[in-house]
């Protein structure tokens, strides 16, 4: 198929995509050399807390990718992303729980301990098939992906735009969290899932398999980028362009918006669902609490600080916020949220463009701007 | 076997009762003294005769010292033995008086104090033996409480006694609720003609003895029982529907009162702001600031915080408006994120300037317990005010937007700005006041939550989300709208709730505002006009 | 002006420890504090941080430990469960703590649990929680159910003849657990079906009305009834308001609270609340004079006149002190050797008895009910003759009926069965390595 190809090599001939991907992967095989090759004792040394820490910044990373494709290219402010995301890290942590077997406290090799617990005396059916792990991993594309397939087609067939399709959004995630807390569910309600063993048989324990899981998110980024970069050279991604700016006229010059919508909206669901699967493992928990709308709004956050339309500037965004988040929560603790608040106002209302707006402007003479919000 | 106990011990306290209201005697001052001191030292057992013994004294002190015991305020110095009601009870040291002859000691460290120990059981007798008191007195108010407090307790001694009172009683109400205590007390003990009396009362202790003797050996005491227990349920679903809908539309109300500022802010301006929550949270913290400043007047600090919630909240508002959303013009989802980060600064500067706890507001008297319709149906006195409330602030926004020269030009500046300005009208004014005005709304919910529930820095947080989808759901821009939408969600979710639970009937309307917002997707009345293209 | 106290503090703090430090000799003893200091949870954790700070300057003032001075090493898990998980192993990969100190929800600790384990970490958790769970490097100095849920049951039972029972809790695993844990009790007993009514409201849950009302109805079948409650943090105060409000007495429907404490009254208008009990282990209202001692200091520490202590601070109080003791009786700080030294080690408590660490990793603990009083504190009414050891497995429950568990040798297991004679499940993994 020389189409489907060709839109993903497009990117790959890009200068900026190859300026991304080598920092990135660089910067990787920095990361892994300095893990592996130097001793625990020397300065320059990367522990393992800080190569798992490093691989959850780089989930954050492809998930902040997602939310760009969406909202910078779409113009869509998803405030639900937090919702794909957990769902794929709920996937996963399924995958991960059948994985324990009969190591669990009480020693059941079919129920997770927490059924155990609430006196379940069956695994419930969606639980089935997820021990093993091809059908896990499909579910991690699959799950969030129908999820925003259903309500993408009724959102966007419907044409809910703007503000309403935000706020939406937000409902959604916040219903599903409730959701999840709901100990009937049977995902262990707000204790979510926990204490997992081991991975496609190699133990979470292992700095091997942290590195490992490091490295997977790592490529994981950086197909999405690339997946992302293709969707956006495309012809499809300029019509989506054309749905941000001007969606009534991309309509009235004969464009299925709804269907180009709906396609981008489902890949972003199911790279942030990917992004949820990588970052389970790594923090070992998922719990409803990734369902909270203030995660959600955290990501757009990121995306707004890196610069939006840009997508390496998502990744640039969520690698700082949460560098900064980790920082500060260890050193000044009351200061965090006056430093992400400030940062929330200060981005939007001074580096609208974000980051990447600032390293545009000094490399390149201005572009048209990416267009605000369709004037009435 | 703790009743039938309980019972011998009333029997014996009632006898003492009726004995000193025949001498109506003072007790002399050791004889006081010696009862008090007995009830430091005493097991539980011997302080329920203490505590009779007391009540039946005749002493006019008896009164005072029972409820003090009963609030715990009751103690005895360590070293001295001597007894003390505490008059205050807050921080380490404890103002302290003397039990016998009233006289003030003056502070004392709580660690040189024990307190004499009450518990529910002591506390519950107390109040009936204060109740049989009651009973005697003039105000007739009075003596239907105490009566009412009496259903269920009373036993042969008692009944004796109450069939003394109910002969002299005049009262009608008084008459009806001795009536049903004793009836309770005779269905208790088999007397099928009980059943009668009881039959339409929607009292809970009345339909208890009912629900007892239908359990019971007599088939036709039961079968009595049993009809007369079906005639109330018929009754009681009727009070059970309007109890229901009296929960939603409170539901509601408060719902609105959240959403309304926000319908102004958003829905007029098209200004999301994320902010909104915490600016209720301000008008709730201003209530308790007030009572503060108040001590001992809640009520009057209440009043007082409606004007100076409106100001607190509608000053931070002008705030974020001049500082963050001017520049913000023409970019809602924009205003979104900034007010966002302002919102998590608010929370933050509480925590840090205040408390990360939540703050203690009192509700004033007025404002605390129900007004009972019948028996079985009371509406909650906080939630009724919170309704009016509501109402009234719903009834002067719509007169501002309708009536008022600054609602003409919000409404002016809305439709067409560039049009409004060239008639003259100073847009960055309006917005400025628009602004203000729904965050001031903002302030006036956050002081009718301060009634309802907690004061803390995470107030605004538990209601941002409901408000929007309020908003959403009503139409944006529109006060009616809201208005309908708030009381309905209230409505829709406590008629789920009774069969699916409090976190599957929010689920439930969750889903169905984004299934509504499919159908209809903007709102239950869309905007008309040029400005709903927006 | 709070803040800059608050720097001052800091300041003279450092100073200190400055200053002390080129005196002491060895490297200071690292004693890891994990507690929320912003999101939801700082509302309760934020003052165990204190706790653990004032108890920290205390032992120093006195001379530190085996001649070393302690350092508290102070992170902020911001209430997001995945962050506690991260924080702990910063603490204890990367800040090399010695123990750590922290945790208030369940769901926290599962989190944390299995980085304390592959670090080999030592972990005090101050909180009452739902049981079911020993693990070798966690001490729980808050109660297991057996130690709060089951007496004040008993209580309501014997004392107040209470036939009909509403279990009502917040849904999350803590109320889930101890609300089974009590069926069975009562079922066991010889409770009916129709007299329990269980029934569950999510977090931070406010609107009260039909639930409250519904509990009266339940309550009017002429039968004693009383509430036992698991409703967690904020949902308390329009809970109490709602039950006052609709008339519901102490005296006619007592509800006996888990987690309604001294810190959680602060913030409720308590007129109302006269009456209603709680559970705990220690109450700010005890007579005793280790505990006036404590209160004083708290109060001096934090400079507020009206600052109130609760029961998870008795229980860092105990913990810290028994861990001081095991690092004495060791001799080290290495974690194994303390880990061994702790069981047996006897501290005293603040409610006028001792605390025993047992080898299941609980500890032994008296249980007060005690009835809300005007003021904001609680009266005791009722305790147990002696002290209650902590059970990691509830007698209660099908899966953990046969289980216990025993860290000494040879044992050393957390969930051993009895009959089958077998160290089960995930912690043969830990001991066989």
């Amino acid at each position: 198929m020389p189409v489907s190809s060709q839109w993903l090599k497009r990117p790959l001939l890009e200068r900026s995509t190859q300026l991304f991907l080598g920092v990135l992967f660089a910067a990787m095989a920095l990361v892994t050399l300095l893990h592996v090759a130097l001793p625990q004792g020397s300065a320059l040394h990367v522990s393992a807390y800080t190569v798992t820490l490093l691989g959850k910044y780089l989930c954050y990373a492809l998930l902040a990718v997602a939310v760009d494709l969406v909202w910078g290219y779409l113009g869509i402010l998803s405030l639900g992303h937090g919702a794909f995301f957990a769902l794929g890290g709920y996937a996963m942590g399924m995958y991960l729980m059948r994985q324990i077997g009969d190591r669990g406290v009480y020693g059941n090799p079919e129920l997770p301990d927490f059924m155990v617990f609430l006196n379940w005396q069956e695994l419930p059916w969606y639980w089935q098939g997820f021990d093993m792990a091809w059908f896990a991993f499909l579910m991690v594309l699959l799950a969030p992906g129908l999820l925003a397939l259903v309500f993408g087609f009724l959102a966007f067939r419907s044409r809910v735009t703007g503000v309403y399709l935000s706020i939406i959004t937000q409902a959604l995630t916040f219903a599903l969290m409730l959701a999840f807390f709901r100990n009937e569910m049977g995902f262990g309600g707000n204790n979510g899932l926990t204490d997992f063993k081991d991975i496609l048989g190699f133990s979470l324990r292992s700095d091997a398999t942290r590195l490992g899981l490091f490295i997977a998110t790592g490529i994981a980024l950086a197909i999405g980028y690339v997946i992302c970069r293709g969707i956006v050279t495309s012809k499809l991604g300029r019509v989506s362009i054309a749905c941000r700016d001007a969606e009534a006229r991309t309509r009235f010059l004969g464009y299925r918006v709804d269907r180009v919508q709906l396609f981008v909206f489902v890949v972003s669901a199911m790279l942030a669902g990917v992004a949820g699967a990588l970052y389970v493992p790594q923090v070992g928990i998922i719990n409803p609490g990734e369902f909270s709308p203030l995660f959600s709004i955290e990501i757009v956050v990121w995306v707004a600080l890196g610069g939006r339309a840009t997508l390496y500037g998502a990744v640039i965004g969520a690698l700082l916020v949460n560098y900064a988040k980790t920082v500060f929560t260890g050193v000044m603790p009351d200061a965090w949220l006056f430093a992400l608040g400030g940062l929330f106002v200060l981005v939007t209302v001074f580096l609208p463009k974000g980051i990447a707006g600032l390293l545009q402007r000094r490399s390149a003479p201005p572009v048209s701007s990416p267009s605000q919000e369709a004037a009435a | 076997m703790s009743i039938l106990r309980s019972l011998a011990r009333l029997t014996f306290a009632l006898h003492l009762v009726l004995l000193s209201s025949l001498a109506g005697a003072q007790v002399s001052e050791q004889q006081a003294a010696r009862l008090l001191q007995g009830l430091a030292g005493a097991s539980q057992a011997e302080k329920s005769i203490i505590v009779r013994e007391l009540a039946g004294s005749g002493d006019e002190r008896a009164r005072n010292w029972l409820e003090a015991f009963s609030a715990n305020k009751l103690s005895r110095i360590k070293t001295t033995g001597q007894i003390v009601i505490v008059t205050s009870n807050r921080g380490r040291n404890w103002a302290i008086a003397d039990a016998l002859t009233g006289e003030s000691l003056g502070e004392m460290s709580r660690r040189e104090l024990e307190a004499v120990q009450v518990n529910n059981t002591l506390r519950g007798e107390v109040d009936d033996l204060l109740s049989v008191i009651d009973l005697t007195v003039a105000n007739p108010q009075v003596r239907l409480t105490a009566a009412r407090a009496l259903m269920g307790t009373v036993n042969a001694p008692l009944a004796e006694r109450l069939n003394g009172l109910l002969a002299d009683e005049d009262n009608p109400a008084v008459r009806e609720a001795l009536e049903s205590a004793l009836a309770i007390y005779r269905l208790g003990q088999g007397d099928g003609a009980a059943v009668a009396v009881l039959a339409g009362s929607l009292n809970p202790q009345a339909r208890a003895a009912l629900a007892g003797a239908a359990r019971g050996d007599d088939p036709q005491i039961a079968a009595a029982a049993t009809r007369a227990l079906a005639s109330i349920e018929q009754k009681l679903t009727l009070n059970r529907a309007a109890e229901t809908l009296y929960f939603g539309l409170s539901l509601g109300s408060v719902l609105v009162l959240a959403a309304i500022g926000l319908a102004i802010t958003f829905g007029v301006m098209g200004v999301i702001n994320m902010a909104h929550g915490e600016l209720m949270m301000l008008g709730a913290y201003t209530t308790w600031g007030m009572q503060q400043l108040l001590p001992g007047q809640p009520g009057l600090a209440l009043i007082l915080s409606i004007p100076a919630g409106f100001l607190v909240a509608a000053m931070a508002g002008i705030v974020i408006e001049r500082s963050v959303i001017q520049h913000l013009k023409g970019r809602p989802l924009e205003t979104l994120l900034a007010t966002f980060g302002v919102s998590l600064i608010l929370q933050q500067l509480v925590r840090t300037l205040i408390s990360p706890l939540n703050r203690s507001v009192v509700t004033p008297d007025w404002m605390s317990g129900s007004i009972m319709i019948n028996e079985a149906l009371s509406l909650t006195l906080n939630r009724l005010y919170v309704i009016g409330f509501a109402l009234v602030v719903f009834a002067g926004l719509m007169l501002i937007m309708r009536k008022t020269r600054l609602g003409l030009e919000v409404r002016a500046v809305t439709q067409n700005r560039a049009m409004a300005r060239s008639m003259g009208i100073r847009a960055t004014r309006v917005d400025i006041l628009t602004f203000g005005l729904g965050s001031g709304v903002a302030g006036l919910a956050g002081v009718a939550l301060s009634q309802i529930t907690n004061v803390g820095p995470n107030l605004g947080q538990s209601y941002i989300i409901d408000s929007f989808m309020v908003v959403v759901f009503g139409g944006v821009g529109n006060l009616w709208g809201t208005l309908l939408a708030g009381l309905s969600l209230g409505t829709i979710n406590q008629m789920l709730e009774p069969w699916a639970g409090a976190v599957l009937a929010k689920i439930i309307v969750l889903v169905f505002i984004i299934l509504f917002i499919q159908k209809r997707p903007r709102g239950l009345f869309p905007q008309k006009g040029r400005a709903a293209e927006g | 002006m709070k803040f800059s106290k608050h720097l001052k503090l800091g300041l003279s703090a450092l100073a200190l420890s400055v200053s002390l430090h080129s005196v002491a000799a060895e490297d200071p003893i690292k004693v890891g504090i994990l507690h929320s200091l912003s999101g939801t949870m700082a509302i309760s954790e934020s003052a165990l941080k204190d706790t653990m700070l004032m108890l920290i300057e205390q032992q120093n003032a006195a001379g530190g430990v085996l001649g070393r001075q302690l350092e508290a090493v102070v992170v902020d898990p911001a209430s997001d469960w995945p962050l506690f998980a991260e924080k702990a192993r910063e603490l204890l990969a990367k800040e090399k703590v010695d123990v750590i100190f922290g945790n208030w929800t369940s769901v926290s600790r599962k989190s944390v649990l299995p980085v304390v384990e592959e670090l080999n970490g030592l972990l005090f958790y101050p909180v009452q929680y739902e049981g079911e769970e020993s693990s070798e490097n966690v001490f729980y100095t808050g109660a297991a159910p057996n130690q709060q849920a089951i007496p004040a049951v008993d209580y309501l039972k014997n004392d107040l003849g209470v036939e009909r029972w509403v279990l009502a809790g917040t849904d999350y695993v803590y109320p889930r657990t101890t609300n089974k844990i009590l069926e069975t009790y009562l079922k066991d007993q010889g409770v009916a079906d129709a007299d329990i009514m269980i029934n569950y409201t999510p977090f931070g849950h406010s609107n009260w009305q039909a639930i409250v009302a519904e509990i009266k109805k339940f309550g009017s079948a002429g039968k004693k009834t009383a509430v036992v409650s698991t409703i967690n943090g904020d949902a308390n105060v329009p809970f109490y308001r709602e039950l006052g409000n609709q008339g519901l007495a102490a005296s006619d429907i007592p509800v006996v609270a888990f987690s309604v404490g001294e810190q959680e009254l602060a913030g409720i208008d308590t007129a109302p609340l006269v009456g209603h009990l709680a559970a705990w282990n220690y109450f700010m209202s005890v007579d005793n004079d280790a505990n006036y001692d404590f209160i004083d200091a708290w109060v001096k520490f934090k400079g507020d006149d009206k600052a109130v202590t609760n029961d998870p601070m008795e229980a860092h109080y105990i913990g810290f002190n028994m861990y001081i003791e095991a690092v004495k009786k060791a001799g080290t700080t290495e974690v194994d050797a303390v880990k061994d030294a702790i069981i047996g080690v006897t501290v005293p408590n603040l409610t006028g008895g001792f605390a025993a660490m047992m080898p299941n990793h609980h500890i032994t603990k008296p249980v007060l009910i005690g009835e809300i009083q005007d003021n904001g504190q609680f009266s005791v009414v009722w305790e147990t003759s002696s002290t209650v050891a902590g059970d990691a497995w509830s007698d209660f429950l099908p899966g953990s009926r046969d289980l216990i568990s025993d860290w000494r040798a040879p044992l050393k297991c957390g969930n051993f069965n009895v009959v089958t004679g077998k160290c089960g499940g995930g912690t043969a993994e830990v001991a066989s390595k």
